[in-house]
């Protein structure tokens, strides 16, 4: 009987036999509206051998793209690139299953995999730029500890010039489509940029060390297969050169207003801020957390010049829903950008102050004083937000 | 002065430099760094560094 799911041939020697997670939205707190996939790729040599699994759920999927191309039993070895789950969730069961000769991590990997599931097999640490022959074939390991934990490392297939980049160059996006070149490329730059910013932003001067790295060491690269999404075979420049791009956080013209309003005041200044800001000659993006995911927020900050933070104060402090999204922010580091505080009030008015401490700690420039209107903002107070926003914009030029 | 190196992550704290970022500055001997003071690229705590030999 023809197993009911197949293995997809992307280079000589190797074979994706991952997982689509067509119905995930929520991605450890990360919205992943178009779904993903996981996955996992089978090196025919000898011996055969497979490079990280799927999200545990998915075991079943793997196991029979496996068996469309060649007996399970026949796996040796595995390699473990990274150990978050969505990528080792299958290990175990395919240790047990399979009873491997061999599992491969990285130094901290092999530490990391134990301390995620207790096992009894021994985990080999690989050291950064060791090699391994698996018969005629030849791979190297190269560390890339916190892209984006500290036991993430990458693969090079050699014969193949394949990179097996695990989650960097990833994305959350099922598709039946295994190609980048076959999906159009509207989605892949948003869901390109919405991973790098959710998932990598905070480590973007590693990424530009190991992009460096990389080009030093001159390795044909042919084929880049991630852990997350399409595969690229060509134009593997546009997906580098986003992440150099994205890393430098180059500030652009672009200013993002974000807020949260219990009676629309805080949402009235954040629309006349909008137009100030429009007014003088900047894009703008206005985004209400009761419409908004702090991960799509994030999205729009990559690469931005401002970020416009408003707040009512509820019982002496922010917004719960801001202060939410100030504490995510705050973890992506986000460099090189500019901002300003503003929020309605009824007697106290503590949310602005407070935002304006969260945007010091993360040294974004603050480039006007905070502005909060007492209660409903009336003409006057509209005219002020107008302003601050037009200032913003010439400010960021 | 001894450079210190991160076991979570690699980063190596060069008392030359200093961790400017952290407010620390250059000329820092690690044993001076304060009992607070984290990697600024993992977040890991002092007593996960080890000295570069
Ligand atoms: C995107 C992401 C970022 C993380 N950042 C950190 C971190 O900065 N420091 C840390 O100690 N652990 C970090 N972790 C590891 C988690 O804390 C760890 O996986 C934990 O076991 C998850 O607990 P839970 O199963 O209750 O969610 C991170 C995990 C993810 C997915
Ligand atoms: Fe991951
Ligand atoms: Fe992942
Ligand atoms: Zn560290």
């Amino acid at each position: 009987m023809p197993e009911p799911f197949s293995a997809v041939k992307i280079s000589e020697h190797v074979y994706w036999v991952g997982a689509i997670d067509w119905s995930i939205r929520d991605f450890h707190g990360y919205l992943t509206g178009r779904g993903s996939t996981y996955n996992a790729y089978l090196i025919l040599s000898d011996p055969v051998t497979l490079v990280d699994t799927v999200k545990a759920p998915f075991r079943e999927e793997m196991l029979s793209r496996i068996a469309s191309v060649v007996e399970p039993g026949k796996i040796r070895q595995l390699i473990s690139n990274h150990s978050e789950m969505d990528h080792s969730g299958s290990l175990p069961e395919m240790i047990q299953l399979l009873r491997p000769e061999k599992v491969f991590a990285s130094v901290m990997g092999a530490r990391t995999l134990q301390e995620h599931f207790h096992l009894d097999q021994e985990i080999i640490p690989l050291k950064d730029g060791e090699s391994l022959n698996l018969g005629k074939l030849k791979l190297t390991f190269l560390e890339t500890r916190m892209l984006h934990w500290p036991d993430s490392m990458v693969t090079y297939l050699h014969d193949d010039a394949l990179l097996f980049s695990q989650d960097g160059f990833g994305m959350h996006l099922a598709s039946s489509e295994r190609f980048a070149d076959e999906i159009p490329a509207e989605i892949l730059s948003w869901e390109a940029a919405r991973y790098f910013a959710n998932i990598l932003l905070l480590y973007s001067p590693l990424i530009l060390k190991l992009l460096e790295r990389v080009g030093k060491l001159n390795l044909p690269i042919k084929i880049i297969a991630p852990d997350h999404g399409p595969i690229y075979r060509k134009n593997l420049d546009w997906i580098l050169q986003s992440y150099a791009r994205w890393a430098a956080q180059k500030p652009s013209r672009q200013a993002v207003v974000v807020y949260d309003t219990m009676w629309q005041s805080t949402e009235k200044m954040a629309r006349a801020i909008g137009e100030g800001l429009a007014a003088g000659g900047a894009g703008v993006k206005l985004l209400s957390l009761k419409s908004c995911h702090r991960s799509d927020v994030a999205t729009e900050i990559l690469g931005a010049g401002a970020l416009l933070v408003g707040s009512p104060t509820l019982n002496n402090g922010l917004f719960p829903t801001v202060a939410d999204c100030l504490t995510y922010l705050k973890g992506l580091r986000p460099q090189n950008l500019s901002g300003a505080a503003f929020g309605s009030y009824g007697w106290s008015g503590e949310s602005v102050g407070e935002i304006e401490g969260v945007m010091k700690e993360m040294k974004i420039n603050l480039l006007s004083e905070g502005l909060k209107v007492k209660y409903v903002p009336d003409r006057e107070a509209l005219e002020r937000c107008f302003s601050l926003g037009k200032a913003v914009a010439e400010k960021i030029k | 002065m001894k450079k210190y190196e991160c076991t979570i992550c690699g980063y190596i704290y060069d008392p030359a430099l200093g961790d400017k970022d952290g407010g620390i500055p250059p000329k820092t001997p690690f044993e001076k760094l304060p009992d607070d003071w984290t990697c600024p690229v993992c977040g890991a705590a002092k007593d996960m560094f080890e000295e570069v030999k």
